[in-house]
């Protein structure tokens, strides 16, 4: 049994064991975490005392909530007190923060079960998982293929049965297109739909907590708990979130579903034959095809690549030696910080913070940073523009399959693309999700994108069941 | 391709990231910063006088809250993850009084 809902309602009625559950997982990750590595830390006895904690609510005729038992992988940027989280960064590793994230703390009074902190790339920026300090994460359905990234190891975790849910961050695709990659369902919810109190911060305004599950109904499942305003971050949206689990049941009759004619190119074959009949699927289920135009859709990438950069050259400002992780020494403060910066930080993580210092520097702030903000705004105002005449709009998740160790080589650019429809998202602020459809080129996994308006959550699962529905 | 940024830019742009870059690394940041903002001249086409720049997705401003007195992290379990400390602060290098 790996299905969260399933788990959930066996452990609150009594007829499973927490402990059971939590064993089941162990033995999976002891039988191909050693090929896999989707995580960094795996925690076997916090799981256990945890699991058994939860049994003994249920035999005491408590209620331990929705999550009852379920086992979730975290991402390790999600801070967890007194357990390591390190990013997959050399700057983080040891670090054990000295508060829980507010994801974490929900689902702790939700009844479920920390199994593990997951691998990812290096303060989430990449699309393969293969900038991690700790080395890559292999994708179990070809594990001479990424599993896609940032997320990796949480995609990773639930295609291998590792962790019923995993919980990823989704800066420009982080949760999509590894999902995609895995063939997993992955949520990138509104911005502000999820508290972002103690993930560590990649890109502020972009960056965004959701799930990776087996199903659609887990996805709704999680969101539903971890989704509400939070007093420690106000960015959160401060209303009330309608049930998702309860949106998915109504199915699709007479939704407008539009298709973006202007799509940047660049999808493969496969993926948009697979595209192509989720378009078919969702017709035979009762909804009506409509086209759209999203004409800046394709200045996505530059707008992303210039603000979350930005963003993230004074993020990444703190680890600079002095309150936590890595110091290298030497003789003042001020060299200090330049050495512990190039020891603790890699390849892809340098390369941003140098471009997003150029981008904000006096002299070409106005040339790039400010025209990309601009850019955002057209982005956002075309896509709601779009959303007066659609209620969801399809795209491929990922421009491709997995693809294998190092094909993108060292040309930063190629890697990019990858993001190229799921960073409008991120952008605009509006939610999105990839669904499992189907198989492409060497049979691997196809994800399908399902674009919704703010805070359009409902609509938006009740597309994605129907396409889970279809491909069944 | 022309090049779109020098090495003494980026040389400065490392020195404003507190980031020790060998020469080498200056290099290869040159060229691949060079083939990124010739990527990124894709937007210079595009008619943006009248657009109002956008820094966040969802237009919430002046958050307010009540101010409630709440217990704060604890000092010494954040400084135990500190690198250096003496006497409750953080403890660094000379910040003054070198030739720097």
């Amino acid at each position: 049994m790996s299905d969260a809902l399933e788990i959930a309602a066996a452990v609150r009625a009594g007829s499973l064991k927490a402990a059971d559950v939590v064993e089941q997982h162990l033995a999976a990750i002891d039988g191909r975490e050693p090929e896999i590595h989707a995580f960094n830390l795996v925690m076997v006895e916090q799981a256990r005392e945890r699991a058994a904690a939860i049994d003994a609510m249920v035999a005491a005729g408590n209620d331990p909530g929705p999550l009852a038992g379920v086992p979730v992988a975290l991402k390790d940027n999600m801070c967890t007190r007194g357990v390591p989280t390190t990013c997959s960064s050399k700057i983080l590793d040891g670090w054990k923060p000295p508060y829980d994230a507010t994801i974490v703390t929900k689902l702790a009074d939700a009844g479920a079960v920390v199994i593990g902190k997951t691998n990812l790339d290096e303060f989430a920026m990449g699309s393969s998982t293969e900038n991690s300090a700790f080395g890559p994460t292999r994708n179990p359905h070809d594990t001479s293929r990424v599993p896609g990234g940032s997320s990796g190891g949480s995609a990773a975790a639930v295609a291998a049965g590792f962790a019923s849910i995993g919980l990823g961050s989704d800066t420009g695709g982080s949760i999509r297109q590894p999902a995609a990659l895995c063939g997993v369902v992955g949520v990138k919810p509104t911005y502000g739909y999820v508290s972002r109190y103690g993930l560590i911060a990649f890109a502020s305004s972009l960056d965004q907590i959701g799930p990776l599950t087996n199903t659609v109904a887990d996805s709704a499942l999680m969101l539903d708990v971890i989704g509400g305003h939070d007093p420690m971050d106000s960015t959160s949206i401060p209303v009330a979130h309608p049930s998702l689990l309860d949106a998915i049941g109504e199915g699709v009759e007479g939704m407008r579903v539009g298709r973006i004619t202007d799509l940047p190119e660049g999808a493969d074959p496969d993926v948009l034959e697979r595209t192509e009949l989720a378009f078919d699927a969702l017709r035979d289920a009762g909804a009506k095809i409509v086209d759209v135009e999203v004409p800046a859709f394709t200045f996505g990438l530059t707008a992303y690549y210039l603000i979350a950069p930005a963003e993230a050259s004074s993020n990444l400002a703190r680890y600079d030696g002095v309150r936590y992780g890595l110091r290298v020494e030497a003789p003042d403060t001020n060299a200090m910080y330049g050495v512990t910066r190039a020891a603790g930080f890699g390849d892809e993580v340098k390369r941003r913070v140098m471009l997003g210092t150029y981008a904000l520097s006096a002299g070409y702030y106005d040339a790039y940073y400010g025209k990309a903000l601009k850019v955002r705004r057209l982005i956002h105002d075309e896509f709601e523009r779009a959303y007066q005449h659609a209620d969801v709009l399809l795209t491929p998740a990922s421009p491709s399959v997995a693809f294998p160790f190092g094909a993108k080589g060292d040309n930063p650019l190629a890697m990019y693309l990858c993001d190229v429809y799921t960073i409008p998202a991120n952008l605009s602020g509006h939610p999105g999700m990839s669904v499992p459809f189907g198989t492409g080129a060497d049979g691997l996994p196809v994800g399908v994108q399902v674009l919704a308006g703010t805070l359009c959550e409902p609509q938006m699962f009740r597309a994605a069941a129907a396409l889970e529905r279809a491909a069944r | 391709m022309s090049e779109r940024i020098s090495v003494e830019i980026v040389t400065k742009v490392a020195r404003l990231a507190r980031l020790d870059l060998t020469p080498e690394e200056i290099d290869r940041t040159t060229a691949q910063l060079s083939g990124m903002l010739e990527h990124f001249a894709d937007i210079d086409a595009l008619q943006l006088d009248d657009v109002e720049p956008m820094a966040q997705p969802y237009p919430l401003d002046n958050v307010f809250r009540d101010d409630v007195i709440v217990d704060g992290l604890d000092r010494d379990e954040v400084l135990a993850a500190a690198p250096a400390a003496e006497d409750g602060r953080f403890r660094v290098p000379p910040i003054i009084g070198l030739d720097v």
